[in-house]
Formats: C-alpha cells, structure tokens, sequence
C-alpha cells in the first residue's frame, strides 16, 4: 500500500491549519455535496421503477383497502444513484482506512465473500421451499458448523443466532435450560467482571437472572481467587470475555473454570474477541460449555453501518442437547436440517427467529475460512496480535498502558494518565484523529480504566499503514502534551460535521421528518 | 496468503520492534498445556479460482426461485428488486462503516437510518419507527417485552394466525423471561373469539395481518377491546408489500407495530440476515427496544443526524436495559429504503396491486383443479389451498415437476392432522400467466 502524504509533515506546525474561512455558494466543498434529505427531494408522483398496468381483477381485499395516501416520496433513478452515493461519501469505511476499533474487529471484507453470497443458488433460495431442493444450502451450513466446532473443540454448534447478543441470550438459555433439568432453577447469579461488554449483563438479566459483578486486577483480568469467593450454590454461570476487553488473555482462564464447574455453575465466553486466539487455543479445552462467535468480526462479514450480523453459540457436551431448533446436524456423510424439536429431541430450549438463521452472512464466513485455510487462519491470528504490539512498542512511551511492558492480544488498551494536566480528554484526541484521516479507536470502554483508548488494528493492516497511524498518534500526544489545546478541542474541523450536539438530540427526539406546515396541509387534502 | 499483507521480513522486524523472540511469545499467557501447536484439522489456504468452485458447487444443487414458477411465501417473499438498489449498497462507504458512532463521519448511515425511520413510520400509519431489528419475529419478541414494560403486567394473548415460527420465538422468550404467554390455536379462517381472552391483567394482544392464513383481519374491535382492559395492540405483518394496498395498523388502533420488511429490497437468501420494522407511538419511545437515530445540530448549526435515547440501551444500562439488542440489520435497512425511495407512494401502489391482482388470478385458476378449494376470503397476496391428499407430498410432487408451489401448513405446525392438506399459496408481481399455468396444470397430474 503507498500513501499520499503529501502535505502531511509528521510536525510541522502549519500542517493543521484552517483554510476554513472560505464560503462557498453551495456549502459544498469541492467533492464533499451536502445532500437534502429524501423527503426534500423525492416526490410522491415520482417513481424509479416501472411496472405494466396490474392485471384487471374484481379485488378480494375485503374491506381492508387502503384509503389514505402515505405520502411517501419517489425518486427517478439517477436521482437515487445520486442521493445514495453522496450520502455514502459522508461515511468512514474499512475500505478508506485503518479503522482500528477495539473489540470490533474492522477487518477487510473479501469481495469473492459478496460474489459467493449471491450466487442465485445461495441468494434466491426460501427457507421454506422443499428441503430437497436445497441440499448445496443445507451442506453449506454443515461444512460451516464443522469448521467452527474444529476451530472451538466444542461438540456442538447452534448456527441460527442472529447477532452477538443474541448469540449470548442462545447460551445464557442453553445454560437455564441444563439447570432447570437438573432442578437447579435457584441457582439465579451470573457472575459478570466489570469489564464485560454492556451486552453480557443485559443478556442475563433479560431472562430473570441477578447479575453480581467481579472486580478486575490492576491490569483488567479477573482473579480466580475472586472467582472462587463468589461462587456458591446459587451461582449458576460466569460470563467471561477472553481475551477480555482489555486486550490480554486471561491466564488463569482454565483455574477459573474449573472453579466455576467444581460449584456446579456453567462457563459462558463472550467470543468477542475470537480474533486474537484462532489456531492458537481451543476454547474447549480451557473449560469452556458457550461461547458465541460474532462472523461478523473474526470471519470477516462486512459490518454494513451497523448490521446485520451473525452470532452461532457453540456448546459443550454438558450444553448440547439443549441447541435451539433449528439445528443442522451431521451423522456420517448424512446431514439434516431439523426444524422442530421432535421426540428425543424434547430437551431443546426453542426457537430463536423465524428461518434458520443469516445464511448469507455464512456463505460470507465460509469463503473466508476456506480462502484462509487452516495455516491463514493461524496465521491471521499471530499478524492481529503482532500488529497491536506493534502499536504497543512504538506508542507507549507517549501514551499510559494500564498492563505496562506486558504483551497485549489483538488489541492494545491505553488510559488518558498521559492527558493529565493538559486539559485534553480521550474524546478530544478522538476527534482529533478524524482531522487526521482516522477512524478514532474505541473509547471510553471497557469501563475498568479511566477515559479507555482501545485500539485493535487488525490484521489487515501493512507495516506502512501501521506506521503512518503510529506517527500520526505520537504527533497527537506530543500535541496535546505541548498545549495545542484548539487542535484538539474544535476538532473535528474537516470532517462533513463538526462536533454534533448529543444532548438536544436526547431532550427534544426528533426522530422522523415531518412535513414543514403547508406541506402537512395540503397532504391533508 | 492474499488478505495478509505483511511480509516475512515484516515480521521479523516488527517482533524485533517489539522485543519479543518468537511469535509464540506473545501468546505466553495462554497456559501451555492448551496451546494448540498443531495447526487445526482443516484444509489448507485456497485461492479465488478453488473457493469459487468449491461454492459453486454447493450453490448448484439448489433450485432456485427465479428458475422455477415459484409460490412460495409465509413469511419469506421473492420480489423484483432494482438492479441500482444491489449496486448501491456494495458502496465500500456503506458496506465497510461501522455502527455510527462517531457520528461526524457517519452521516451518511445516519442519514440513511433517519430517512428509514420516517419511511417506516409512514407506511405502518404510527408516530415513530426504530433503525430496525434482527428480523420480524425475534422483532415480536421484543415487542412483547416492551409492552409488559408499558403496561407493567406479563400476560401476553397471541393470535392464532400469528405466523407458528413467531408465535415459537415469542413462547421461547416468554419461557426464559418468566412470563405468561396464551398463544390461540391455529386459525385459518380468521374466526378465532380473541376478544374473549383479554381482560385486566393482559399486557398485549399479538395479531397479525395479513395472517400466516393469508387472511386481512379487521383489527379495530381488538384495538378498542385491548385499550378499555389497559392492554396493548401489537400487530404484526410478513409482507410489508402489503402496506402499500391494505389500511395501515396505525389508521387501526395499534399500539406497537411489528414486521418483516425483507419483502422490500432484500434478497431470499434462506432465511436471513432479514430486517425487522419497528413502529409504535410517540408517548412509549423511552420503552422502545433498539437503535434510534435522531436530528440535531452540530456546533456551527448545520443539521446533522446521531444515535440518540442511548440510555435505554445495553452499552449505557447493562443489566437495566430495555433490551440486549447492540446491532441493527444496517445494511438491510439500507436496501430496503433504497428500494422504497424508487419505488415511491406510486410504484409501491402498483407493485402491491400487481402482487394482489396475480394472487386473485392464481386462486381463480387452482380454484378449476377438481377438489382443490380456497379458505381464505380476503387476503393480499397469500392464501390458503386445500387439497385432496398430504400437502407436504404434494409439494414434493410440485418440486419434482418444477414448481415451486408453497408451504404445506404441516411443515410449521408438525403434528395437527387436521392442518395436514393446507398449503400455504404466495404470489407476487413476479409470477406470469405461464406460471400460474404450469402450477395449475401441474396441480392437476399431482392430484389425479
């Protein structure tokens, strides 16, 4: 990869100055076009798309046919094209640049993954049509649960969550669907560390279990011998991330799960941070009965703005029979798609959604996995926690490390200690890195340090990439320490909007467009 | 490997950098006796050429809905979606953002989100919409749970033409959450007495319309029923196809309005990943579950767009939030509003008069195969067939004959004897008088 850094002299003072001043007629700025909202351009009579004359039937609607208009605007193609291309260019993307998020995953998305998806065989089948008709479909979802049972050294995959959380909530029932056939419904606590994703106890307390945090050490990983004090009769699961949220691996991971199997409780992993451990551990071997496996991080299934993505659970043997339905399972050379729990089937928790899950979002993950192999998954690994450490040695001189010296996984945590007496917050130097061409790291989670950095660069990443971040960064923090205050607190300055107003947004929602007065009264017609 | 771009050399400098000896040096703290020093047993790397077969292969044992006349509907429907909506959501802006929240490089899914919400809330007739959900019935779900939390009370009644999946996803949730859930048994004419299930401790009334039956149900008595108990309407459609043609929820008393939206703008693809409509009234925002994108101002007073009531959510409330929901279905939303913004008030009138016109037609022709009937009177674009044998051998029959011609009602409700000669019957604007030839022809021999 080759950048243009033209103009972009790591320190020289003039670099970040304002030419902001000039208006324009339009408030465009040369390749950045504002763009009115749908509803101040479309038009009712308007339509992109053109149809025949419906057929002439006598209608068998009942009386339930629709007598008031809906008002809703059209737009001519070049129109749309238009709109949604401008649109998009008011976005940051993987595709722009390093998007270094922590405990996200913003890897690159493979466009033969996209090609593959929509191959009519994987895109245009129904998941109700015949079950002979979609053999290819079924043995899609087969080979993907036999990659991810071998990657976990888990017994069992429950393929149809359909997202992280809900993936969670598929464990977390699993788990109260084992107890309950033990007669253990008393066991109600689920021991969750402070540096859980938001997620986990939201997860837990959605289906009536008491949520009873665990503290971090120093350096954010859980004690067993906090563990162990917490644990009773009572407990019925810990829901742990690992590596955990501050980008290290737990290491007393297998003691804190036999403490937590040794009280008769169950191990749930937040599989968050997959990434940083394929081919270099099995969960299952370090005691682990759920973990959920977001596709949509580690397997590389574009994030799309926020959805949709992909969260298959795999169990335990202790878990296994409780798989929601429905299950695809594999005896021998026979797969089958099994869509009710039937017979000796009874023990199973459910159903979780409609249809048997995002098939489109395996298709993408299979793809991946297959153009990885074995040896490119292991090897997608080892360059992911390279990468952060990487990141780690060349910044931690300039920024506070919470875990010191040591090591991180496939993300690096920094605090704002190095902010001190400057005036300058984490969100500041956020924004700031948006001036400089950057997506901003996580901030401000996991909740265990103060004003948390967390950057997970991925393995995406050349070493000249990395390097080009890396400078950027050491410039932001020499700045911030030098008392560029106005660099950092009137940031962003370049990007389509600058610094939105949160607060008014929350008192007074305003969450659809209404039609300005004379619009709404002559729709009232 | 063509996705990893550091070198070997790379490498080596960079743990030199970083002052380890090996690789494995940095995963020292996984304990060594679970270190996996094997390589997984899986194959090894492949190339483009090599996935691209081995898919390829998988992807052509299926049959295909446009290869085939093609009926088939509960809950799934195949449309004509524009070739731009496809292109446009592929831009890498869209495809590879993140959830928007840096919002000052965002705004374009915000934007998005926004111009989704409105649409959304205009096509069901209700004050507000969410920026979506996983899909229309983990959506049910979680509008179950927000009416126990308006209404503070557990009992949720479900209709009997509620779709069985849902009807299931709601029972699972309801299980697990502790609540009491009434589900109606199966009804396919749309004759069920549920205004004699409400009463003062019940929090919801969950009835969908069109039905899985296919039947419009007149949803205005249930509405008033509901809200002289203190209880709430939830009402739920799978085509959202028929917003355009049938009255909307909102114009009939509901409270909370719930749906499949992947009829408009998102392919088949099994099953998923799909998109759930959300809409309810103003007064229940701060109860609603999932994302909400909002208007504001930035700091030189230009209009812009953030994700806002944040408070009610997981990342903020962990364990006291109105839902564990963290993602939307983004890039679903995104094509099914792309698709909406062409196809405007107009093409939307006239593909759901199409999509009904080719239904009324299909059930005229199947109505001429010697003991087949209709159930459904009213209905949009689906109804019920009841045909002289096993429905579920039927369609096997159909499919060995090229046409795909429903849902046997037994595949959703295993076990009822006296649903197994229903088949469930779907049309849209795709379908062509040959189509509705061949199923009908085909009907004929499978039956004789």
């Amino acid at each position: 990869m080759s950048m243009n850094r033209e103009g972009r002299g790591a320190t020289a003072p003039e670099i970040h100055e304002v030419h902001q001043d000039h208006k324009t007629f339009t408030g465009n700025r040369a390749l950045r076009i504002e763009e009115a909202l749908l509803f101040e351009i479309g038009r009712p009579e308007v339509t992109g798309v053109d149809l025949p004359e419906p057929p002439k039937v006598a209608k068998r609607l009942g009386r339930h046919e629709r007598k008031a208009p809906i008002n809703l605007p059209g737009l001519a193609e070049p129109e749309a094209v238009r709109h949604y291309v401008r649109l998009s260019r008011h976005n940051y993307s993987i595709d722009n640049g390093i998007f270094p998020l922590g405990s996200c995953t913003m890897k690159h998305n493979p466009r033969l993954n996209e090609k593959m998806a929509r191959l009519p065989g994987f895109g245009d089948v129904h998941p109700l049509q015949p079950q002979s008709t979609v053999p290819g479909a079924i043995e899609l979802i087969s080979e993907l649960s036999r990659w991810l049972i071998e990657l976990t050294g888990m017994q069992a995959v429950a393929m149809s969550p359909k997202a992280g959380a809900h993936g969670e909530l598929c464990g977390m029932m699993a788990i109260k669907a084992a107890l309950e056939a033990r007669g253990e419904e008393h066991r109600k606590v689920v021991l969750v560390p402070d540096s859980a994703h938001g997620t986990n106890p939201a997860t837990a307390a959605l289906i009536g279990f008491e949520v009873k945090p665990v503290p971090a050490r120093a350096d954010g990983t859980v004690d067993p011998e906090e563990v162990r004090k917490r644990v009773g009769p009572d407990v019925a699961a810990i829901m742990l991330t690992n590596p955990n949220t501050c980008g290290l691996f737990e290491r007393d991971v297998v003691e804190i799960a036999k403490a937590i199997h040794d009280a008769g409780a169950y191990f749930y992993a937040d599989g968050a941070n997959f990434n940083a451990i394929v081919g270099k551990a099995k969960v299952g071997d370090l005691g682990v009965d759920a973990m959920h496996i977001n596709l949509h991080k580690t397997f590389s299934t574009p994030h799309g703005g926020g959805g949709p993505g992909a969260g298959p659970v795999v169990l335990s043997e202790r878990l296994a029979a409780y798989a929601p339905r429905p299950l695809v399972v594999s005896d021998g050379g026979n797969v089958a798609l099994l869509e009710h729990a039937e017979g000796g089937a009874a023990e199973s928790l459910g159903r979780m959604t409609a249809f048997h899950g995002q098939m489109g979002m395996y298709v993408r993950a299979l793809s991946y996995m297959l153009s990885h192999g074995a040896d490119g998954l292991r090897q997608a690994s080892e360059d992911a926690v390279l990468n952060a450490n990487y990141i780690r040695a060349c910044l931690q001189d300039l920024y506070s490390a919470p875990a010191g010296d040591r090591p991180c996984m496939h993300e690096i945590l920094f605090d704002d200690s190095f902010l001190e007496g400057t005036g300058i917050t984490t969100l500041d130097i956020a924004k700031a890195m948006i001036d400089e061409g950057f997506h901003p790291m996580t901030v401000y989670f996991p909740l265990v340090v103060h004003g948390a950095m967390l950057i997970e660069p991925t393995e995406s990443e050349s070493r000249a990439s990395l390097d080009f971040f890396i400078a950027a960064m050491r410039d932001l923090a020499m700045a911030a320490k030098a008392g560029d205050t106005a660099r950092f607190k009137e940031a962003p300055r370049y990007a389509p909007r600058r610094r939105l107003d949160e607060t008014r947004a929350a008192r007074q929602p305003k969450l659809r467009w209404q039609a300005p007065e004379p619009m709404a009264a002559e729709a009232a017609e | 490997m063509r996705y990893l771009p550091l070198t070997p050399d790379d490498r080596t400098d960079m743990l030199r950098r970083v002052g380890a000896s090996s690789i494995d040096a940095l995963f020292a703290d996984i304990p060594a006796k679970v270190r996996q020093t094997e390589l997984p047993d899986l194959p090894r790397a492949k190339g483009e050429m090599e996935v691209e077969r081995i898919l390829g292969r998988m992807a052509g044992r299926n049959v295909s809905a446009s290869s085939v006349p093609f009926f088939v509907g509960a809950g799934a429907y195949k449309h004509h979606v524009p070739a731009s909506v496809d292109h446009l959501i592929q831009r890498s802006e869209f495809l590879t953002s993140y959830t928007p929240y840096q919002p000052e490089i965002a705004q374009g899914t915000l934007q998005y989100l926004y111009e989704f919400q409105t649409q959304v809330a205009l096509l069901t007739g209700m004050e507000v919409a969410n920026a979506s959900m996983y899909d229309g019935s983990t959506g049910t779900g979680e509008a179950v749970l927000m009416a126990h939390r308006v209404t503070k009370r557990r009992k949720a009644v479900l209709s009997g033409g509620l779709h069985p999946h849902y009807r299931d996803v709601v029972e699972t949730l309801g299980r697990f959450a502790g609540d009491s859930i009434k589900a109606m048994p199966a009804d396919v004419r749309g004759e069920e007495d549920i205004l004699g299930q409400i009463d003062d401790e019940t929090s919801c009334v969950v009835v969908q319309s069109p039905d899985v039956y296919g039947n419009l149900r007149d949803l205005r008595p249930i509405a008033e029923k509901a809200h002289a108990h203190g209880a709430l309407l939830v009402t739920v459609f799978t085509e959202a196809m028929s917003l355009g043609l049938v009255e909307s929820p909102g114009a009939q008393g509901a409270d909370i309005v719930v749906g499949e939206g992947q009829s408009i703008g998102n392919p088949l693809t099994f099953g998923g990943p799909y998109v759930g409509l959300f809409a309810t009234r103003e007064k229940f925002i701060r109860q609603m579950p999932g994302r909400l994108c909002g208007e504001t101002v930035d700091a030189e007073g230009k209009r812009g767009y953030v994700l806002t009531l944040s408070t009610r959510e997981q990342h903020i409330r962990r364990d006291k939030a109105t839902s564990n929901i963290c993602t939307n279905s983004g890039l679903c939303c995104l094509a099914f509003t792309i698709h909406l913004s062409l196809l405007g008030e107009k093409g939307l009138r006239r593909t759901a008069e199409t999509c009904h016109a080719n239904a009324v037609l299909l059930a005229d022709a199947l109505e001429q195969v010697p003991g087949v009937e209709v159930l459904t009177e009213a209905f949009f674009n689906e109804f019920t067939l009841k045909v002289p044998g096993n429905a579920a051998e039927v369609i096997e029959k159909l499919a060995e004959k090229g046409v795909l011609g429903g849902v046997p009602v037994s595949r959703l409700e295993p076990g009822r004897p006296e649903l197994e000669n229903l088949i469930l019957v779907a049309s849209t604007e795709i379908n062509t008088d040959d189509d509705r030839a061949a199923y009908a022809a085909a009907l004929k021999e499978v039956l004789a």
